[in-house]
């Protein structure tokens, strides 16, 4: 079976992008540019700058002189890359295989597919109209090289070649077509070669001579005598586990049954590839055509199906199966590596951890997320942001927990202003009054002065005093403000045990 | 006629029987003095502090709360295995945790679980009490009722952990189905003659209520990274409760 390749062309490629984003752009002149060799140049133009006559390559100056209101957006180098991968994907309901042909372009074997739309045509009309729905203009062309349709989609128009016509339909093309290096372009112009029908019949030594093996190599893939690789993208499995039932379910062991089944399957699949469940999601369609869903998300990526079982069987009361649930669905939304490092490190706790995590997943499910916190030392003084939260249960400190300087078991959420008495500047006080309270102080210590963090806030220091009081209970007070500069105030922050 | 040797010998044999069945004996236990309790832990059945129990403290006053803490860490300390993690459930958190690094606890050991309701407080705590992996859940709330506390101590029946409950300005203190009742007051620290600033940690800690065991009280400070007798000048002596006072 003769293979047949579709060529697909998309000269604008990111400014269809930005007229999606932004519709009011749709009849502006605007340009991507970004600099290079030390002057703004333009690496792509919507279609009104280009029938202003300005083009990729130019000079953002050049395009300014011919259109003052042009509108420049900086370029990105590598969104056309991301741009296309989102593309190919897209493309994959036409044909499993699908290659990137950067820098704007895709190309799609199609052998075996366009019988589906009903012939070739159908089936290139189709493509170039979807496309066209979602906001990019693209030419495409089908031919049985992947050189002849490249050939053709951007110089020839969009067309189909029949089989084994090639070698006639490019006859009239120039020679750029062939993705020939510009420095033999130069040489063909120079020779007056405006069109491949001009060389294509001088013999191979001759061309070989002239031009060099990689103009031969370029022609022979045209033409279909030389081999160019693909290199297809793959398609992304989803997660997702689909399990029919033949007479509809209605009961909560029954939801409960299918569940198992479909956490089963999929947490087989999760054990092969090392990987664990983040964020799940189970669906229910319903026979009046409803979807009724649950959704989980764990502490630790996890494929261990009596865990996520436990997790979902706390919400199947909240599915309504109504008439009846016809299809259920597990979808796992976020999966992440569970590394083995993590395992080996924890030696005997592994199992701990691992238990310690599905009960916190069990509390965060009932409770929320927000509930749960682990702290991390960070290297700021501010008590207030001497800590982190911990992202995860296998979080390490990188930074040792400050034992140096005192600091109390108890801090209130934010200090409270208190009256105090004192005899010196930076002396600490003799008594203070906190809720109404007169304390004497016995002992104290300090002051232990904490700047601001500068390039966070600013303002005046703080000086904290541990002080002990007559009964013998501790307290962290701190002064904000030096004597003599302002009128400091005093605060009651802590309580030491 | 049987010896006196005889008679105390059944007597203790009826005793290790009594303290299996009220659960006592199949607990884990700690190797002597590890804790840093001194002559402290002669108080408590068997000579050495009740693991996989429920203990109860009190505390009246927010200064005496942040020593209940201390006291608190200062077990958790030896009672967190190495690498193993701890829960802090509360509803009234105020614990800042680069203070733990004192009491010998690593801060990031600790899970805290901050919730609002004590209902919530108690289901945490219950759930986190059956989950042998942990070594220790403390929880922190105001109330609870006789019926609540049976439950927690029935879920540390089963998983050994040991669970500290930390009651903040109770308005009742009935009997609660907990193996101890304590109650930590800050004391004036102790420093050599001439120095400033502040002591050690020191405590007034009173074991108010101890099943199969001697109520006390004594003053100790966290020296070092233990516990040890507070005793600048005076002998340290016990000081005993009085007989009645024992099953209060």
């Amino acid at each position: 079976m003769p293979r047949r390749f579709l060529s697909l062309w998309l000269p604008y490629l990111l400014t269809d992008r930005q007229v999606i984003r932004q519709p009011e752009l749709r009849d502006r002149a605007f340009v991507f540019a970004d600099k290079q060799r030390g002057r703004m140049t333009i690496s792509a133009a919507s279609i009104p700058a280009v029938s202003l006559d300005i083009r990729p390559g130019m000079a953002v100056a050049d395009a300014r002189a011919l259109q003052p209101e042009l509108l420049v957006l900086p370029y990105k180098p590598g969104r056309e890359e991301k741009l296309l991968q989102g593309l190919a994907d897209w493309c994959l309901c036409y044909t499993p295989v699908v290659v990137i042909d950067a820098p704007d372009g895709l190309v799609l074997e199609i052998s075996g597919c366009p019988h589906l739309w009903g012939g070739e045509k159908p089936y290139l009309e189709s493509l170039i109209s979807t496309l066209q729905a979602k906001g990019y203009q693209g030419k495409a062309a089908i031919a049985d090289t992947i050189a002849s349709a490249w050939a053709m989609a951007r110089y020839g128009g969009q067309s189909i070649i029949p089989p084994a016509q090639q070698r006639e339909a490019l006859l009239s093309l120039p020679p750029a077509s062939l993705r020939l290096e510009s420095q033999t372009l130069d040489r063909m112009e120079k020779l007056g070669f405006t069109q491949i029908g001009q060389f294509i019949d001088i013999p191979t030594p001759t061309l070989r001579r002239r031009f060099g093996e990689a103009t031969l190599q370029r022609l022979g893939q045209a033409l279909g005598s030389a081999h160019e690789t693909l290199d297809p993208i793959l398609p992304k499995e989803p997660y997702l586990e689909r399990l029919p039932c033949l007479e509809p379910v209605r009961t909560a062991p029954g939801i409960k049954i299918a569940l198992e089944e479909l956490l089963k399957t999929i947490c087989q699949r999760l054990t092969k590839e090392k990987k664990g469940m983040r964020k799940g999601i189970f669906r229910g369609h319903r026979l009046d055509g409803k979807v009724e869903e649950v959704s989980i998300g764990t502490h630790m990526p996890s494929h261990h199906p009596e865990h996520l079982l436990r997790l979902f069987e706390l919400k199947i009361p909240l599915i309504e199966p109504d008439l009846g649930i016809e299809l259920f669905e597990l979808e796992a939304l976020l999966v992440e590596k569970i590394s083995e490092t993590q395992e080996s490190l924890w030696h005997s706790a592994g199992d701990d951890v691992t238990a310690l995590a599905e009960l916190l997943d069990k509390m965060a499910g009932k409770m929320g997320a927000q509930t749960i916190h682990r702290y991390l030392p960070q290297e700021q003084h501010w008590p207030e942001h001497s800590i982190r939260e911990a992202v995860s249960l296998e979080d390490k400190p990188s930074t040792d927990w400050d034992s140096q300087r005192p600091r109390p078991l108890h801090l209130l959420a934010s200090p409270e202003r208190i009256d105090v008495m004192v005899p010196l500047p930076d002396y600490p006080p003799l008594h203070f009054r906190y809720r109404g309270e007169i304390l004497r102080v016995a002992k104290a210590d300090g002051p232990e002065r904490i700047e601001q963090e500068w390039w966070l806030q600013s303002g005046p220091p703080r000086d904290y005093y541990v002080i002990e009081d007559e009964n013998g209970k501790r307290y962290w007070l701190f002064r904000l403000g030096i004597y003599g500069k302002e009128d400091p105030k005093w605060f009651i922050h802590g309580f030491f045990a | 006629m049987k010896t006196l040797a005889d008679k105390n010998e059944a007597i203790r044999q009826l005793k290790a029987k009594i303290m299996e069945l009220e659960g006592f004996s199949s607990s884990p236990k700690l190797p002597a003095d590890s804790l840093g309790l001194g002559a402290f832990e002669s108080a408590f059945p068997g000579g050495s502090f009740p693991l996989g129990t429920v203990h109860e403290f009190i505390s009246l006053h927010p200064a005496d709360a942040a020593s209940t803490n201390g006291f608190i860490s200062g077990l958790l300390a030896s009672l967190v295995r190495q690498g193993g993690f701890c829960l802090w459930v509360s509803n009234r958190r105020s614990i800042f945790p680069p203070g733990l690094k004192r009491f010998g606890i690593a801060p990031e050991r600790v899970i805290f679980i901050d919730l609002k309701k004590e209902k919530d407080v108690l289901w945490a705590m219950e759930l986190g009490l059956k989950c042998s992996s942990l070594s220790a859940v403390v929880g922190e709330l105001q109330e609870l009722s006789f019926t609540e506390s049976q439950r927690l101590q029935l879920a540390v029946e089963q998983s050994k952990v040991t669970g500290l409950l930390h009651r903040h300005h109770p308005k009742y203190q009935h009997a609660l189905a907990c193996t101890t009742r304590w109650k930590i007051v800050s004391l004036g620290s102790h420093l050599p003659e001439g120095m400033p600033g502040v002591g050690f940690p020191t405590w007034q800690v009173s074991l108010l209520k101890v099943r199969n065991g001697r109520p006390g009280e004594w003053k100790m400070e966290w020296k070092e990274g233990r516990f040890q007798p507070f005793a600048p000048r005076e002998s340290r002596k016990q000081v005993h409760l009085s007989r009645e006072q024992h099953y209060a």
